[in-house]
Parts: structure tokens; sequence; C-alpha cells
């Protein structure tokens, strides 16, 4: 099979202004990705699916990340006018010196995609696809027009990470109840505090449990007194 | 009044049948329960194997499984409750006509099991309706649903059909229906029905255990 690097290529041959970006992976199994504009992402699916040397016909898994907004810290070289005594003589002078930066990453919601050829046999090849942002533009193209597998996924990726695929034929939740509200898939969903038996409590929970205790008193004592 | 024993058993030597109606009651409701046809994840197919020829519930009066919750008389909760699937559970519960019993089949079911920690399972059916026997096991064995299901028998064996131990729909106090969660915004409303399930009492441990005061 092609690498990702000759699929990259042919993808930008067929379709101008494809803006396609390698993902690397670093670990041993190098399973580099294509990191997908999504205003182009419709015709690069639809050219991967019936080029006839990829023939990417078979779409196995559709998943969904989340990466939260985060702060990176980096170190620049700045000038700067410092005023100085140089020789007895006041004078100002242009200095550089090393400063650390911080400024706030933006997250995303990520949706990744394996295809496989089941004519050609080959795959997977890994397609990626990112969200503006994690709150509002959350918007991403469907690619169950493409490959009809994708719809339970990309409805499960909707209903567990809130990305909202545009030209999905039937985007509904599909393990959460229609009223439920949040994504639990999210790395800042905040689980529902129902739960108060934990055999080995500590910390956090520790603290949790003792809440409950406090919360499990009072309900004993009023029900106590209805009983009576 | 029961009966002596021995007398009875020197009377059926005669042939004369001595017994009381409590008796009489009890062995009509212990030696019929019909099971709901009804499972929700992999420890309902430990309960199939329960009624297949190998182990074989119908030696117990558990003769057939009912596909209508109006003709069971047993609900077993055969794995894991989701929050999605509950209300349904509960609405189940509330169709099925008295006496009616429960057994909470597997670690899912008594507890949340493996999925306690999830978003999405209910941690314990035992939260919106009572229970008469909880079978711990991930899946339990089917010798395991066997002896829950004689554990029922003996329990409605050991009731007395007047007094404060009589079985609820001889109870005219006794709830009847149990109110349905709600699906909500980001949780079950309520998350638990205090009546069936009370809150946890102080161990003194940091640990919390669900029931009435312990020494
Ligand atoms: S207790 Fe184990 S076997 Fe039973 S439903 Fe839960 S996970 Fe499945």
């Amino acid at each position: 099979m092609k690498t990702v690097e000759q699929i990259k290529a042919a993808i930008e041959a067929a379709v101008p202004g494809a803006g396609v970006t390698i993902v690397t992976n670093p670990s041993p199994s190098a399973q580099h990705s294509l990191l997908l504009n999504p205003s182009q992402a419709i015709a690069v699916a639809n050219f991967l699916r019936e080029d006839e040397e990829l023939a990417l016909d078979f779409l196995s898994n559709v998943t969904g990340v989340d990466y939260l907004d985060k702060e990176v810290a980096e170190k620049v070289k700045v000038t700067k006018q410092v005023a100085k005594t140089v020789d007895g003589v006041e004078q100002t002078i242009e200095e550089t010196v090393e400063e650390t930066r911080k400024h706030l990453e933006p997250g995303h919601l990520e949706a990744v995609y394996h295809l496989f050829s089941m004519r050609k046999k080959h795959g997977p090849v890994v397609l990626r696809m990112r969200t503006v942002n994690r709150t509002d533009k959350v918007e991403l193209p469907s690619f169950t027009p493409i490959w009809r597998s994708a719809e339970f996924q990309e409805r499960e990726i909707f209903d567990l990470y809130g990305i909202v695929f545009a030209g999905h034929p039937d985007l509904r939740r599909l393990l959460m109840w229609p009223e439920f509200k949040d994504h639990p898939m999210r790395k800042d969903y905040v689980e529902p505090d129902d739960f108060e038996y934990e055999p080995t409590a500590h910390d956090s929970v520790m603290a949790r449990a003792k809440s409950h205790e406090a919360a499990g008193e009072q309900a004993s004592l009023s029900s106590a007194e209805a009983a009576r | 009044m029961a009966v002596d024993k021995e007398l009875k058993i020197e009377l059926g030597k005669q042939g004369v049948f001595v017994t009381t109606i409590e008796e009489l009651y009890n062995w009509g409701r212990r030696s019929s329960i019909w099971p709901m046809q009804f499972g929700l994840a992999c420890c309902a197919i430990e309960m199939i194997a329960t009624t297949m020829a190998r182990y074989d519930l119908a030696r117990f009066g558990a003769e057939v499984f009912r596909p209508s919750p109006r003709q069971a008389d047993l609900m077993i909760i055969s794995g894991t409750v989701t929050k999605k699937m509950a209300p349904q559970v509960v609405r189940l519960y509330n169709q099925m006509a008295e006496p009616r019993y429960v057994i909470a089949m597997g670690a899912c079911a008594i507890s949340g099991g493996p999925f306690k920690q999830g978003y999405n399972v209910l941690k314990g059916i035992d939260r919106y309706i009572p229970v008469d026997v909880h079978i711990p096991g991930c899946p339990p064995r089917p010798e395991a649903l066997l002896q829950a299901f004689m554990t029922l028998q003996k329990k409605i064996d050991g009731q007395s059909l007047t007094g404060e131990n009589r079985p609820r729909h001889l109870n005219a106090d006794a709830p009847g229906e149990f109110p349905v969660p709600v699906q909500g915004e980001h949780d079950l409303e309520p998350p638990a029905n205090h009546l069936v399930w009370p809150l946890p009492v102080k161990q003194g441990t940091g640990n919390c255990v669900q029931g009435s005061e312990k020494q």
C-alpha cells in the first residue's frame, strides 16, 4: 500500500486545496494519520473511496477524542531596552533575555476514522478531523453518505462527545436518553453524585462518602420522626 | 395453629390429611412462581441455562416463563440495569400482579457491579423496587440462581398470613405501585426511592453500609 506521504500527494493532486496534514505517530507501530480540513473532507473521502489504487471501501471504526484547553509555556528570546550604567555613564542598551511566556491553546474535539480496502486487502488508513473548539463550533461533515457504517458510530460520538455531524441522516443520541444534556466521554464531564458505598474509600472518595454519611443521618432521623 | 409433625405423619398413614390454611396457601404460592421472560445482559444467558434441561428450573414450580408481566409472579433482574432501562424495569414491576417477587441476579443488578463508576448504569435495582433475594456473582452460576429460588421459596413458606410480617399483598397499607424514575438532564430523578432504599448510616470507619443501624 502507499505510504501516508504518497496518499497525501495523491489526495492533493486529485483535490486541489485539500489541506491535508500528516500527524505522525512516534510509537513503534508508526501508524501515521492524515488530518483533513473539514471543508474539503467530503471530496477527499470520495476520492479515497473511488480511487482505483486505494479503493478504501470499508470504514471499520470511528471514534472521538477530546483535547482540553491547555496552557503552554514556552521559552522565547526577547530583546529589551534596559537602562544600565556602563563605565559611570547612564545609557540605554538593548539586551536579549529569555522569558517564559504562557498562552492558552484552545482545545478541540476530534473524530478519527479507520479505513480499509476489502478489494485490495490493505489498510488501515487513518483520517482525523478537528473541530474549531469544544463549545460552540463543534460541527464536522458526516461521512455517513460515503460509508454507511459510520451512521451509528457518528451518532455515538455525537452522544458521548458532542460533535455535530453535518449531513448525517439521523443524528440522535444513541446510548443516552434524549433529555440528557451532558457528553459523558468529555474529560470535563461531572458525573452525578449517585453512589454512597465505597469499599476502599480514600481521598476525594472518602470526602464524598463522609458527606453522604451526614445526609444519611439526617434522612434516617427525619424518617424515624415520620414513623413516630 | 400448627399441627404436630409426628401426629400429621401418623394421620397421613391412616389416610387423613391435616393442614392449615396458611400452610396450604403458602404451598400454593411457592410452588407456582412463574418468572417473567425478561433478560437484561450477560446474566440472562445464565438464567436461560438454568431453565434448560440440564438445570431445569421447572422442577421447583417455575414451570413457564411468561412474556407478560400480568401473568408473571417473579421478576429476575438478570443483568445490568442501565439508567435508560431502569424506568421500564420499574414500570414492568408495577404492572405485575401481587403476589410478586424479585430476585436481583448478579453483581450488576445488586450494585452496578463492574460498571458501578460508569455514567449510565444504575447502582443496584433495589434503589427503586423491593428485592427479595440478592445473588452475587458475575455471572452467578445456574446453581446460584436455583439456590436463590429455593431461598425465596423458604421465605414464602416462613410467612404468616396475619401479623406484622404478613406478605405485602395481604397488607392494605403496603404500597402497590412504586414511582417510576424520570430521565432527567443529568441523571435519573430521583436517584433512589428512599422508602425502599434507605440512605446509608454512619459506621464510624468512613464507609457507609446500606440499611438500618448496626452495632
Ligand atoms: S454481573 Fe457480570 S455477568 Fe451479570 S450482567 Fe453484570 S457483567 Fe454481566
